[in-house]
């Protein structure tokens, strides 16, 4: 039914470098409204008009959600990503008019739980930024472990820890600090949620120890967008809409597909919610799966495919799109 | 111009009538002579005036006896309304969307004023006007989902998001056709769905959860779903079984333009901005036998659908001891002949 979210006209109302490779990016409504409420691990899609390329990145909302005057996000900038972050860092200024999509959250606190343990490593701390604000301004019980590169590439940790005290752990991987991960897990009380944000290596490992000291998967919680990887160009045929394009190597499949005037629903564009999963009709070749979404069995069988992360090598590749 | 709000009542001597421009506005559920389940869903936008969807919540001349109706149904039996501790914030969610809708809509009759957290609500046809602050419950005489949903036409259930799954967690629930939120606080969207029959099947409680999970703040959804009801009662509820459930043996061909009646449920969901969760609010809509046949499309239509409804719904729905007198009754106003495309009356 929906095509995304209902969209919001916001202006950049201000651009503040916060480190080497962090920029934080302020949002007010062009009309001076209030932006809508949110909660704490809610993104939002930025549409950037680069060029006649249009990208859309998700960032995570990392101001407090009692506060909805603006909106801001933090952008890490990757020097050899597809560009998103690079187009945020150079060109994105104060007084900027841009399109951003209504928040979304697919990594909600779960607010049963009698305490909340969060695990967040290097620009994974966005969205615990919101969800502490949350939590702290309703009395809630939590505890922050944080690992960073270096202490001056420790994203906003002294301002958490200003605000939290010793409810804020760092570690520093430099001074060779490291989460004794297993007396962690092993020492929480009974009803304790825990929460993990940063690089896909760290969210298994979590993943995996809490599994092993036998935490209940529903009490786990992580977010995970993965960047669509750049790849070599592959051709697709869109069965419905008659279509044949090409994906270029920069390019995510969902992209080239919207570049070609369809539309497939989408909510995150980084393989975890499910909403442009799309059938296979027929293939030569093979699938690079970098969903999170799909099952193992899906990704097996080779009748689905997640075009916002996923890629294809191969002869041909036709989908119902 | 405001509503005049009808004085009337929904037991005991059943006064409860709508008048002829209600009537027009009722939302007949069939737009063919048929029915079976889908998934009705659409996006709830606001809809033609002078209809159900001028707003999205929709208040009308029943508001204040519905009200009246609903305080009376909590003296009795207070487990109507419950709120697993971790739904409080839901709670102030649905205080906000309501209030803001219902001063939105009837500025004549409500009035939401805000300065930070200090908000005062103004609602005239019930004589309330309290200031409170927004996210402290001690500043409210109930829990913040309990005082607006007593201020609110229609049931309401917040359900809380985890798992990939939708729980029923707190709810006001008093105008219900027969499901009883007491029994089925804290289960899932399979588990309470469960008693529905031929739906499972379909797959359709599977396809319905995967697009209420992504159900976008900003943009909620609606469908209708209908029964029928013998006396204009709202709460047909299953902990009064025995004040209702012999009224279905009570349905003669004299009666039947008065006693029976079609209830329509305009059912919306929405994404909740604080908590996360999403809150189904089930409206439910009357109309007696006699003032729905006014519409000749809707009296020749509906009699096609109750002839030809499939036996597992009957008895889902409870009409099988007075389908046939209400079939017979119906299709002396039934013609034979073709009905207009859509809901609408001609």
């Amino acid at each position: 039914m929906s095509t995304g979210t209902t969209k919001l006209d916001v202006v950049v109302s201000d651009v503040v470098p916060v480190n080497e490779l962090v920029t934080r990016f302020h949002f007010r409504r062009r009309d001076g409204e209030l932006l809508p409420t949110f909660s704490g691990g809610a993104h939002v899609v930025v549409e950037m008009r680069d060029g006649d390329r249009t990208r859309l990145n998700p960032y995570s909302l990392m101001g407090s959600p009692l506060d909805t005057r603006e909106y801001t996000i933090s952008v890490r900038r990757d020097d050899v990503g597809r560009g998103g972050s690079l187009f945020m860092h150079r060109q994105v200024e104060p007084g900027l008019d841009m399109v951003i999509s209504y928040p979304v959250n697919l990594f909600s606190l779960d607010l049963r739980a009698r305490k909340h343990l969060m695990l967040a490593g290097g620009i994974g701390i966005t969205p615990f930024m919101a969800q502490t604000a949350q939590l702290a301004g309703a009395g809630g019980n939590f505890e922050l472990h944080y690992t960073c590169r270096t202490a001056s590439l420790g994203t906003y940790a002294d301002v958490l820890q200003q605000r939290y005290g010793n409810r804020v752990r760092l570690y520093h991987d430099d001074r060779e600090e490291r989460i004794d991960l297993e007396r962690l897990l092993s020492s929480q009380p009974l009803g304790t949620h825990l929460y993990v944000c940063g690089p896909a290596g760290m969210i298994n490992w979590v993943r995996d120890r809490a599994a092993a000291l036998g935490w209940p998967p529903e009490t786990v919680h992580f977010e995970h967008f993965a960047a669509p990887q750049p790849g070599a160009p592959f051709d697709v045929t869109l069965a419905v809409s008659g279509k044949t394009i090409r994906v270029g190597s920069q390019q995510s499949l969902l992209e080239a597909i919207e570049a070609a005037g369809v539309d497939p629903p989408y909510l995150c564009r980084g393989g975890v919610c499910g909403q442009c999963e799309t059938n296979v009709i027929s293939c030569d070749g093979k699938f690079i799966h970098n969903d999170h979404w799909l099952s193992e069995e899906d990704h097996r069988s080779g009748c689905k495919i997640m075009p916002c992360v996923s890629r294809f090598e191969g002869k041909s590749l036709v989908l119902e799109r | 111009m405001g509503i005049t709000f009808r004085k009337e009542t929904f037991r005991d001597d059943y006064t409860f009538r709508n008048s002829p421009e209600h009537v027009r506005r009722f939302p007949f559920p069939f737009n063919e002579d048929a029915y079976m389940y889908a998934v009705n869903i659409e996006p709830h936008v606001v809809g033609p005036k002078g209809s159900v969807l001028e707003n999205l919540i929709d208040v009308d001349e029943h508001y204040v006896a519905e009200m009246q109706d609903r305080a009376l149904v909590l003296a009795e039996d207070p487990l109507r309304c419950q709120s697993l501790p971790h739904m409080t914030l839901a709670g102030w969610d649905l205080l906000e969307l309501l209030m803001e809708q219902q001063a939105l809509g009837y500025p004549e009759h409500f009035t939401l004023s805000r300065d930070g957290d200090r908000w005062r609500w103004i609602n005239r046809p019930l004589g309330i006007d309290d200031t409170f602050t927004f996210g402290d419950t001690s500043t409210l005489p109930y829990g913040p989902m309990e005082y607006i949903t007593r201020q609110s036409q229609g049931d309401f259930c917040i359900l809380d998001q985890r798992d990939g799954n939708l729980w029923m967690d707190a709810g006001m629930v008093t105008t219900q056709a027969d499901w009883s939120l007491d029994f089925d606080i804290g289960m899932n969207f399979f588990e309470w769905h469960a008693p529905v029959p031929l739906a499972h099947e379909k797959g359709i409680f599977t396809r319905a959860l995967k697009f209420l999970t992504n159900i976008q703040q900003g943009k909620p959804a609606r469908r209708l779903n209908w029964t029928m009801t013998i006396n204009p009662r709202l709460d047909t509820s299953p902990e009064n079984y025995h004040k209702w459930g012999p009224d279905r043996a009570t349905v003669t061909p004299e009666n039947v333009g008065q006693k029976v009646h079609l209830r329509v449920e305009l059912q919306s969901f929405w994404r909740l901005p604080r908590s996360n969760g999403i809150v189904f609010p089930i409206r439910c809509y009357l109309i007696k036998m006699d003032e729905l046949v006014t519409q000749p499309k809707w009296a020749r239509r509906l009699h096609r659908v109750i002839r030809d409804l499939p036996e597992e719904l009957a008895t889902y729905k409870g009409l099988t001891r007075y389908r046939p007198t209400l079939v017979e009754w119906l299709s002396k106003l039934d013609d034979g002949s073709p009905t207009s495309p859509g809901f609408g009356p001609d």
